[in-house]
């Protein structure tokens, strides 16, 4: 029922983050089973790095682990609970797709404050336009998102990360892709202050997350195809 | 709960306003097609004022049926909607807005210009007055019952087409109890009854819709 999902109630929990556990997992779309027996576990103040080549499943684990889809068999756990039933732990997460979820015709931080406000967070056109400065995309905040370059929307996306007060469990597919050297270091300069604070990050990636990162567990999806 | 509802209504009101043309194209839809019968069953006044209720309530009805199907189409493709169900709000609140939002472009203009179009049909005032009344009450049913079906077709191929052939069944009784009221009131009757018809269609599409909406929306995020 929807109503289970209503649980502004235990947003001022701020105990230690719960752990996010896959037990067991299997993942079929269509009728090609893309991956079965995968175990992981993600702790707070931890980060890991899914790996997989192209096709392995990689953003549907991740959908998983974000409660969007229901698994083949197994269970995706948080803090013990089935993600979906997980009281609030909507509001302890930030999953960030490889769509970008800004509307092409507001501006971008039009788009930001309706996320902001969607999910929770301090959703003031300050803290947004502060947010946007940490990304640098200060110069670009009143432009509408249909003008935006792909590395400029990727950008304006992981925004939203820079408006995290507290611990919380980031769910990020491809946060580097298309992003240069600096929006690298911007996002691994998000991540080591999210660590710090006792947040736990579950991220895919292409290519290595480069030097700046924050040490992360890797987690290598191809064994399980 | 209150102010997801109005951030969503008023993100879709503020896309709508910077897609101006987009916006109105259900309502010049509704408008040529009205003004296409005078042309193609002759201009007697008095098969007209008999077809008038009918004409006006069927173009309503595609009209709603034609822009609904995009309701969900785009905040899907750009992965609002996951966002949004992600939240942790009830679906059904963001069913609502989103079915609120859509009547305020779409349903209120219709209303609007409705006795226009009425007198263009050589309506009577009483006639006029039921036919505001009934589009009053029965639009929100439509655009509740179109959102529900977007969500149902949501990411199919011929979604338009598949929305008309599941919704048009729905919306037959808003149909019938809305033509109904105007030919009642043109007649001299009270209509009285089938408002109060409307009105319960209305309540019962405003607490069932929603919900339906939000789980059609779950099943096609997965």
């Amino acid at each position: 029922m929807p109503t289970t999902l209503s649980v502004p109630a235990t947003r001022s929990d701020t105990g230690k983050l719960p752990r996010l556990a896959a037990t067991n997992l299997a993942c079929r779309r269509g009728n090609r089973l893309l991956f079965t027996g995968v175990n992981f576990s993600v702790d707070a103040g931890h980060a890991t790095w899914l790996r997989g080549r192209n096709g392995r499943g990689k953003t549907s684990l991740l959908r998983l682990a974000a409660g969007l889809s229901v698994p083949e068999s197994g269970t995706v756990s948080w803090g013990g609970v089935p993600v979906r039933q997980a009281a609030g732990m909507a509001h302890r997460m930030v999953y960030v797709a490889h769509a970008s979820a800004l509307k092409d015709d507001l501006t971008v931080t039009e788009s930001l404050r309706f996320l902001a406000l969607l999910h929770g967070r301090d959703s003031d056109t300050t803290a947004v336009h502060q947010a946007l400065e940490r990304v640098g995309m200060a110069s670009r905040r009143d432009a509408p998102v249909r003008t935006l370059s792909q590395g400029q929307r990727r950008r304006a996306t992981l925004a939203r990360l820079a408006l995290e007060r507290e611990a919380s469990i980031w769910i990020l597919d491809e946060p580097y892709d298309a992003l240069d050297s600096d929006g690298v270091d911007c996002v691994n300069a998000l991540l080591h202050a999210h660590l710090a604070r006792g947040g736990s990050v579950l991220l895919t990636s292409h290519q290595a997350p480069g030097a700046s990162a924050p040490p992360m567990a890797s987690f290598d999806l191809d064994p399980f195809a | 709960m209150g102010s997801v509802f109005l951030a969503v209504y008023q993100r879709d009101l503020r896309l709508a306003l910077r897609r101006r043309v987009e916006a109105l194209l259900p309502v010049v839809f509704f408008v040529v097609a009205i003004s296409l019968f005078p042309l193609g069953v002759g201009p007697e006044p008095q098969i007209l004022r008999q077809m008038a209720a009918g004409i006006v309530w069927v173009s309503a009805l595609l009209a709603t049926m034609l822009s609904v199907t995009s309701l969900y189409a785009s905040d899907h493709g750009d992965g609002s909607l996951e966002q949004m169900i992600l939240s942790g709000h009830p679906g059904s609140v963001i069913a609502a807005a989103k079915a609120a939002a859509h009547w305020t472009v779409t349903g209120a203009p219709l209303v609007l210009v409705a006795p226009l179009l009425g007198l263009l049909l050589d309506m009577s005032p009483q006639a006029l007055a039921a036919l505001l009344a009934s589009l009053l009450l029965g639009t929100p049913i439509l655009s509740l019952l179109g959102g529900m079906g977007a969500a149902l077709t949501l990411g199919l191929r011929s979604a338009g087409v598949l929305l008309i052939l599941l919704i048009v069944p729905l919306s037959i009784p808003a149909l019938i109890f809305g033509a109904g009221a105007v030919s009642a009131a043109e007649a001299g009757l009270s209509a009285a009854g089938h408002f109060s018809l409307l009105g319960a269609l209305l309540i019962m599409t405003t607490l069932g819709a929603p919900v339906a909406t939000s789980f059609a929306l779950r099943i096609a995020l997965e």
